[in-house]
């Protein structure tokens, strides 16, 4: 029999970032054990990357601003495939759980008046983003993290989630390893919260670091829970493309909201040539109008360097694939102009974009208060995930929940920028309500040994295995694939080359071989991540292939239209007989009436 | 394409040895990318811990020839690539497994520290009023992000290992952010001076010269937190009123 501690909570947390950290605190609130289990260690997870701020509408810059600005416009970004009741219920959460932070020590930027400071940024149709320069990602993580070590959590740092366990089609149980020792682990828990982030190493060029391998996507599959709209991956528009290296680290569209325009190799402004009809009486008709709205002219609107992030980042391919990119593959991101309209213009920018200064400094030699950026479109979010119940965030597993961008349905078909550190908050904090009360409404159950025994045995198989194929290949095979294939740009032909590719690599990855011991070994880690980037991919994929049109972050160049036929439902993966990936469709239950009514209202 | 010659620490709970590593260097490469193609092409299992690759999560800090750095963020055009680039593990902290050490101390340190407890919110609407001038120098504490390079430079901990009586600079400037925080209300002073040990740092400015985020550590943190604590404990007024009235004065 293998061997493995075990440790009882009421509720456990799968994963340390906003939306798993908040979960924590919430349930830890209600008087239930909680356990936090974090990837890497305490405060090092991906929403430490987060940049331009958490989008609340709390009127303090612009004071048209509420929840139903707020709730019309998600809805507009996500081409209105969004689950209606989660965006009302973000819109109208989403500035108390700012306030909450600042009640927990968080430092936001200041209005004149002393209120929290709100910035521009894409789809959002006032100033409505609470920032701390380009650092909010950090200020937001750091903030519950140190709230959170006060309230009686149990934190299991550098702890992988390999397995979850059911039972009677409950949640029980799930089984990790610690990357330090690689001891085994099995955790018993009567509610279990997913929080474990995206996918975006499934591809080459990605803003995301080597967590993101779609555990939660892959470990709720695994049970029976439904993955749902994973055919819309965003492409962030401005990721660095040169030197090498960093290709894909995000430049936060923060720089777009402080005036930065984007530029071709002519030196043209081509956002201006493309405006959807759906922003046309938002976006200003001139470079002045736009540059007097970032300024805060309330008469103005906002420029077109500001629409949606799958908008802008299609207008950034088609210009490099007309020959009017800049020399690596990319276009230019100019925030150095505005000297032309403020005496202290490099003050400014560095006070503005302190981290972006400091990047682009740093890793491209590159001053941005002289010389404009190159960038070009990065993988960093996927708005498909783990379909949940809106009020409570629970799966179709009764006892397991998913918080954050692992779950799905708050963005639809695209995610408007800052509404993901506000869907951590606003949504973690449910989650970990329900889970709460889901512990305290039901007994633990039995988490079956022999189940254990063979997830341990299957976990170690690559260190076992005498040859075999390095892991790293693996997975670098599979981000080709993905990039090439089932990137920024689909073709039904190139989809279904990629699924058949992929389950060449679904074999590949069964037989890697490790070497080395269980002590921190990252070419272990490595080989046990991909069984979940095979899930999320081939998930992508089925999806992708069968959404013929094109809507948010999925463009078909042999379907470049939106067609209202596919507007109507969504895309649900299920299991076919065989085991294998099925799609469904599924639908939202009817909006209300008084909501139907703003979206006319705020057209 | 030009190689370059990395000598990597190899080895488990202290004891080890440098190896070295030819790989391919490209145009703007960071240690850190070197680390990843060793361990993708010639070691597997290298251990070194790492998650946003720029310089924003502070997971990946080392000592590259000898000065503690960020990985992702020190590039190979600022080293000397005639010889072999020594890659070691953080001094200060025991040691794991090759370039990952057990940080576990410092989560210990900031959970002795009393937490942030701010005044009743006093504005209309149930938040607190704040001006940008007044949250500056906070916010420039909190840029910090949890690498420990200047715990792993402080000499108290370092050399002296005095990690039981001293915290050091990441959470003096931790202590500071809450003590200059204009909506807190809590008293760490006596803390600092008894349990946290702030007269042990001799403002050598080691921690401040490693500094990623650039946080005036030294200078903006430390000094003000000495000045204050001197200010509580050893007021000479005080002292003078208590020879001659024999009373401890009130706050």
């Amino acid at each position: 029999m293998a061997s493995y501690q075990s440790y009882d909570h009421d509720v456990l947390v799968i994963g340390a970032g906003g939306a798993g950290l908040r979960a924590a605190i919430e349930a830890a609130a209600s008087g239930v054990s909680v356990g936090l289990v974090c990837k890497s260690l305490l405060g090092k997870a991906h929403t430490v990357m987060a940049e331009g701020g958490m989008a609340a509408a709390m009127g303090n810059v612009d004071d048209r601003d509420n929840w139903k600005v707020h709730f019309t416009d998600t809805l507009r970004g996500g081409q209105y495939l969004n689950n209606w009741r989660m965006a009302e219920l973000h819109a109208k959460e989403a500035p108390a759980r700012a306030r909450e932070l600042e009640a927990w020590g968080a430092m936001f930027d200041r209005t004149k008046d002393g209120r929290i400071l709100q910035r521009n940024f894409g789809g959002h149709r006032y100033p409505r983003l609470a920032h701390v320069g380009d650092r909010t990602g950090l200020e937001m993580i750091r903030t519950l993290q140190d709230h959170g070590i006060h309230q009686g959590i149990d934190v299991h740092m550098e702890v992988t989630i390999y397995r979850l366990f059911l039972s009677g089609g409950r949640v029980a149980g799930a089984l990790g390893y610690d990357r330090q020792r690689g001891e085994f682990r099995l955790f018993r828990a009567k509610a279990i919260v997913l929080a474990t982030g995206g996918i975006g190493r499934a591809f080459q060029i990605t803003s995301n670091s080597w967590e993101y391998s779609g555990d939660g996507h892959a470990l709720a599959w695994e049970v029976g829970a439904q993955l749902q709209d994973m055919e819309f991956i965003q492409f962030h528009p401005t990721g660095m493309v040169w030197p090498p290296s960093v290709k894909g680290i995000l430049v936060t569209e923060g720089v777009r909201g402080e005036g930065g325009v984007l530029l071709n190799s002519k030196g043209e402004r081509f956002m201006f040539n493309d405006i959807p009809d759906n922003y046309k009486n938002q976006t200003a008709d001139t470079p002045e109008e736009g540059w007097r709205y970032t300024q805060g002219d309330k008469n103005a609107r906002r420029p077109p360097e500001l629409l949606t992030r799958d908008h802008v980042a299609r207008c950034i391919m088609r210009e490099v694939k007309a020959g009017r990119g800049s020399p690596h593959g990319g276009v230019y991101l100019d925030i150095a102009w505005i000297k032309e309209k403020l005496p202290n213009a490099a003050e400014h920018i560095r006070k503005k974009l302190p981290s972006m200064y400091h990047q682009f400094k740093q890793l491209a030699d590159i001053d941005i208060t002289t010389t404009p950026m190159e960038i070009g479109p990065t993988t960093h979010y996927v708005m498909g995930g783990v379909r949940v119940d809106g009020d409570s965030q629970m799966t179709k597993v009764p006892g397991l929940f998913a918080a954050g961008e692992v779950a799905c349905g708050l963005h639809g078909a695209n995610r408007l920028g800052g509404n993901s550190l506000s869907d951590l908050l606003v949504f973690g904090k449910r989650a970990g309500e329900y889970a709460a009360k889901f512990a305290q409404d039901n007994a633990s159950g039995a988490v079956d040994g022999g189940e254990v025994d063979e997830a341990i045995a299957h976990a170690l198989a690559p260190l076992s295995r005498k040859t075999g194929e390095n892991p790293y290949r693996v997975q670098q095979d599979l981000q080709a694939v993905m990039q090439e294939l089932v990137g920024i740009v689909r073709r039904e032909e190139e989809m279904v080359k990629a699924h058949s590719s992929l389950e060449k690599l679904k074999q590949r990855a069964e037989k890697v071989a490790v070497s080395g011991g269980r002590d921190y070994n990252p070419g272990w880690h490595t080989a046990l991540d991909l069984k979940n980037l095979m899930i999320v991919s081939e998930a992508a994929i089925v999806s992708a292939i069968a959404r013929k049109e094109s809507r948010g972050g999925h463009f078909r160049d042999d379907h470049p239209e939106k067609k209202s036929e596919f507007g109507t439902f969504n895309h649900v993966l299920v299991r076919t007989t065989g085991g294998g990936m099925g799609l469904a469709k599924a639908s939202y239950p009817e909006m209300p009436a008084e909501l139907k009514q703003l979206i006319e209202e705020y057209k | 394409m030009a190689k370059a010659t990395f000598s990597v620490w190899r080895g488990d709970n202290g004891a080890g040895a440098f190896r070295e590593y030819s790989t391919e260097v490209s145009e703007g490469m960071v240690v850190l990318d070197a680390v990843h193609q060793i361990q993708a092409e010639a070691a597997p299992d290298l251990a070194c811990r790492w998650n946003c690759k720029a310089g924003k999560c502070g997971s990946c800090s080392a000592e590259i020839d000898g000065q503690p750095r960020l990985m992702c963020m020190t590039r190979l055009n600022q080293l000397d690539l005639t010889k072999p680039v020594t890659v070691e593990p953080l001094r200060a902290f025991p040691h794991l497994r090759d370039l990952v050490t057990d940080v576990s101390w410092n989560y210990q340190v900031k959970k002795g520290i009393k937490k942030f407890a701010p005044r009743k919110p006093d504005a209309e609407d149930g938040t607190w009023r704040m001006q940008q001038e007044d949250v500056d120098r906070v916010q420039e504490f909190r840029k910090c992000i949890e690498c420990y390079l200047c715990q792993d430079v402080c000499h108290v901990l370092r050399d002296h290992h005095l990690h039981d009586q001293f915290i050091g600079p990441r959470f003096l400037v931790y202590a500071a952010n809450l003590e200059m925080n204009p909506i807190d209300t809590g008293d760490r002073l006596d803390d600092l001076r008894k349990l946290h040990g702030i007269g042990y740092c001799n403002i050598t400015k080691c921690c401040t010269k490693v500094c990623p985020e650039e946080i005036k550590i030294t200078d903006n943190a430390i000094i003000p937190l000495k000045e204050r604590v001197v200010d509580e404990a050893f007021d000479p007024l005080a002292k003078l009123i208590q020879i001659v009235t024999g009373k401890i004065p009130g706050p």
